[in-house]
């Protein structure tokens, strides 16, 4: 036992020198140091078996907890800065280790399950929802070869594990023998089902460009390859910003469809009536207490992170950011800034945003959602579709004016059949 | 289903129910965008409301009943519970009514400085309504937030006439308990003139917001023959059309003295609900900026005798409380105490209608229709 910890701390001093010595591409340090660990395990056997498997999920699961504990600080503080308040502040500098006592708070409270429950579906349904969230991080590419599973069906795989969200959703409603929990339940059931349409209709429109559903080759093929492998760092790092598609009219269109389902996909505000506080106190949430709240309130986060993590791989360039060849490398792909730092940048802008609308906008009411989804989002995903098609076909200077005419107009239109008129912005008041 | 009201809800025909099992949530007493303790017994077809039935007296603590146990001065401080966020006007309207009973003039500057409490009320109260309406539509916190922020300020004005931010018991009958230096008046100037341009933030962040429109246009509508017939007063009435201000009408105190204008809305939707309140508001500035011009020195307390017992008669007074008509009723048998004490809660009347006003619309239109009413408990239950 001596002797192979002795070999093991001696193989890490020469890998190091070996490897990281020479720094020659910042961007695969994880990848190599992951390599290399999974070689030192397959001479474990059945253990160096399971040890290596549990890298490629263990990470992942820290660091999404890390991240969700981050974003629940964040969404706080930046709350409270817009609503004129401090936020948490008590606990450690600025109250970074709020989470950390929200934590132990939730463990220590008790766990109360309502006497005429369902008491499997009760305690099924925060186990379940965890499934979905998680799994759907397994194919985000996180950065050049960082991915827990690269599949070419990645994308369909994601969006059908994501439908069960709504399952266990409605599974805690329905258990929790709360009249609350059912209407929130009810109201889940029909949201998530609507905007998935939108949601993958949206989605679609890159796989039909990039020809592939593979998350890996999708952010790949967000970037200019003869810029980004030319000499000149500027060249080099516009090739890897002008190329995502969101710089592209389907793109952007795409791209704001995708963003709007994902607010309704993951309870955001101002879709997040399934967990309406001022309605219906807190929908399938309602019965749910201690640890099983918290698992809920975690598995809501990580599919947030999921859902935006897709819309930065089809639309925002994955990992892809300004970024040059370290000028003492050789290797023609070597990135100076590693690719998991602009992915999760990326990450926290786009939930960043989530939170400045939460902080601004009131709730839909359940017609006006349900009609926004079908009556808005689903024609101009279809509209978008049929332009990403003939975008392809064409030349540029053709297909760019022609899009862009066509989904302006399309917008326009939808806007204006949408119209209700019983609404009026301008209304005049008279004094007596 | 019973549809006696004579009320035909928007977009929806109540049909009978009989092989379908409809959901009968009781939302409350214990419920987040009640504002109190209050229960409303909702039927649910799907989210839309079929039936609902309010409970309220959740709160009930023999208010009048007290009153007439007491002399009527020991009930000043009582009143400050009625409507807790508007003391002063329930003061106010209290001490009229004791006044006209009992024939007791007020000092000018007394009413100077009950017209500008009065109307500082008023903003009080428009801003919490303004900013639990939008917290109802599921802006969470933020305009709240933004209101009560303003709402300190003249609060902090209260505790130092007062010495209390919200249970003031500043009015005496025939004046007030303590008069207000000259730098509580330019801190008061103060607070006026900075006040526009928190409502003009207000007005840019929220009147013209889509949702906020969507939401509450067409929601609620009350029409203006169904507001007369059921006694509504203050905004909710005048929102549905209906020029009725006891400010002008009645111009008790020394309202007659300023120029005002009333504004009216058009629709009586939760929206005219919603911005009457803010164009209001704008109004009372005005009030506020001719009182604090024009308001003199002297005295602050007419003679009172020290144990008041007016001559066997009775009296009704009334003010317009931001609420709507606030009016006290008091018989005299010639003692101390009176013979009956009666409270016309603006805040109990205006909520008789919410079941007319739900009935087929969503059950996330009962919250905001309920809060574009303009209630406090304290009141409703007495």
């Amino acid at each position: 036992m001596q002797d192979t910890l002795n070999l093991f701390v001696m193989n890490i001093g020469q890998w190091l020198s070996a490897n990281l010595g020479t720094l020659n591409n910042p961007d695969q340090i994880i990848v190599e140091i992951a390599r290399w660990l999974r070689t030192e395990f397959g001479n474990w056997g059945v253990v160096g078996f399971i040890l290596a498997n549990l890298m490629a999920t263990v990470p992942l699961i820290a660091v999404f907890s890390g991240c969700f504990a981050l974003t629940t600080w964040l969404e706080r503080k930046g709350l409270g800065r817009i609503q004129n308040r401090y936020g948490p502040n008590r606990v450690g500098p600025y109250g970074l280790f709020q989470p950390m006592a929200d934590g132990i708070k939730m463990l220590l409270k008790e766990d109360i399950v309502p006497e005429r429950a369902d008491k499997i579906g009760h305690f099924l349904a925060p186990v379940i929802i965890m499934i979905p969230a998680m799994t759907g991080l397994v194919f985000l590419p996180i950065g050049r070869n960082i991915i827990a599973a690269s599949i070419d069906s990645a994308l369909l795989f994601f969006f059908a594990i994501g439908s069960i969200v709504s399952l266990s959703v409605f599974m805690a409603g329905w258990a929790s023998h709360n009249k609350f929990s059912l209407v929130g339940g009810m109201r889940a059931i029909a949201q998530l089902v609507s905007y998935e349409m939108p949601l993958i209709l949206s989605a679609v429109v890159v796989v039909m460009f990039v020809g592939s559903m593979n998350t890996s080759v999708i952010v790949e093929a967000q970037q200019i390859k003869s810029w980004v492998t030319s000499d000149a760092p500027a060249l080099q790092c516009l090739g890897q910003v002008l190329g995502w598609h969101v710089f592209q009219p389907w793109g952007l269109m795409g791209f704001l469809l995708l963003f709007v389902s994902a607010l309704a996909e993951a309870n955001r505000s101002p879709f997040d009536l399934p967990e309406a506080d001022s309605e219906i106190i807190a929908g399938h949430l309602t019965e749910y207490s201690g640890f099983k709240y918290a698992l809920f309130f975690l598995a809501e986060y990580v599919n947030t992170f999921a859902i935006i993590g897709i819309c930065t791989t089809l639309f925002l360039g994955g990992w892809n950011g300004p970024n040059i060849r370290p000028p003492w490398s050789d290797d023609p792909q070597a990135l100076l800034i590693p690719g998991f730092v602009w992915f999760f940048l990326k990450i926290f802008v786009l939930m960043g945003i989530m939170i400045w609308i939460r902080g601004t906008l009131p709730r839909l009411r359940i017609d006006q959602l349900m009609g926004f989804a079908w009556k808005f989002l689903l024609p101009l995903a279809i509209i978008n579709l049929l332009v990403a098609g003939c975008f392809y076909h064409m030349e540029w200077y053709f297909g760019w004016p022609f899009s862009i005419l066509i989904l302006c107009k399309s917008y326009a239109i939808v806007v204006r059949l949408n119209k209700s008129k019983l609404v009026n912005s301008n209304r005049t008041y008279t004094y007596a | 289903m019973n549809t006696s009201t004579g009320y035909a809800p928007r977009n929806y025909k109540i049909v009978k129910h009989k092989d379908k099992t409809l959901l009968e949530v009781a939302m409350g007493p214990h419920h987040p965008s009640t504002h109190g303790v209050f229960r409303m017994d909702v039927k649910l077809d799907g989210e839309t409301i079929i039936d609902l039935i309010p409970y309220f007296g959740y709160l009930h603590r023999n208010h009048e009943k007290l009153a007439e146990d007491m002399t009527y001065f020991s009930t000043m401080p009582y009143t400050d519970r009625l409507d807790y966020l508007c003391s002063m006007t329930n003061n106010w309207a209290y001490a009229l009514t004791v006044e006209k009973l009992a024939n007791i003039s007020v000092p000018e500057r007394a009413e100077y400085i009950r017209v500008i409490i009065g109307e500082l009320t008023r903003l009080v109260n428009h801003m919490l309504l303004v900013g639990f309406y939008i917290n109802d539509l599921g802006a969470i916190g933020t305009p709240l937030l933004y209101a009560l922020r303003e709402r300190e300020k003249i609060l902090d004005l209260f505790e130092w006439a007062s010495g209390a931010r919200m249970m003031c018991n500043y009015l005496r009958f025939g004046g007030i308990r303590e008069d207000v230096s000259d730098e509580w008046l330019a801190s008061c100037n103060k607070l006026v003139d900075a006040f526009p341009y928190f409502l003009d933030e207000y007005d840019q962040l929220l009147t013209g917001n889509e949702i906020v429109i969507s939401r509450s246009q067409g929601v609620g509508v009350l029409s203006k023959e169904l507001a007369i017939n059921a006694g509504i007063t203050g905004p909710m009435l005048r929102a549905s059309g209906v020029n009725y201000d006891l400010r002008k009408t009645d111009s008790y105190s020394i309202y007659d003295r300023f120029n005002f204008r009333v504004p009216l809305g058009q629709f009586g939707d939760c929206y005219d609900r919603f911005m009457l309140r803010l164009l209001e508001m704008r109004e009372s500035i005005t009030i506020l900026k001719q009182a604090l011009r024009d308001i003199p020195k002297g005295e602050i307390q007419s003679k009172v005798p020290p144990v008041l017992k007016p001559k066997p008669g009775e009296a009704y007074g009334r003010i317009e409380s931001p609420k709507g008509e606030l009016g006290f009723y008091l018989v005299s048998d010639g003692s101390v105490n009176p013979y009956r004490y009666r409270v016309r809660p603006p805040s109990l009347i205006n909520l008789t209608l919410l079941r007319d006003l739900c009935i087929g619309h969503k059950l996330a239109d009962t919250i905001i229709i309920f809060g574009s009413i303009d209630i406090v408990l304290g009141e409703v239950d007495r």
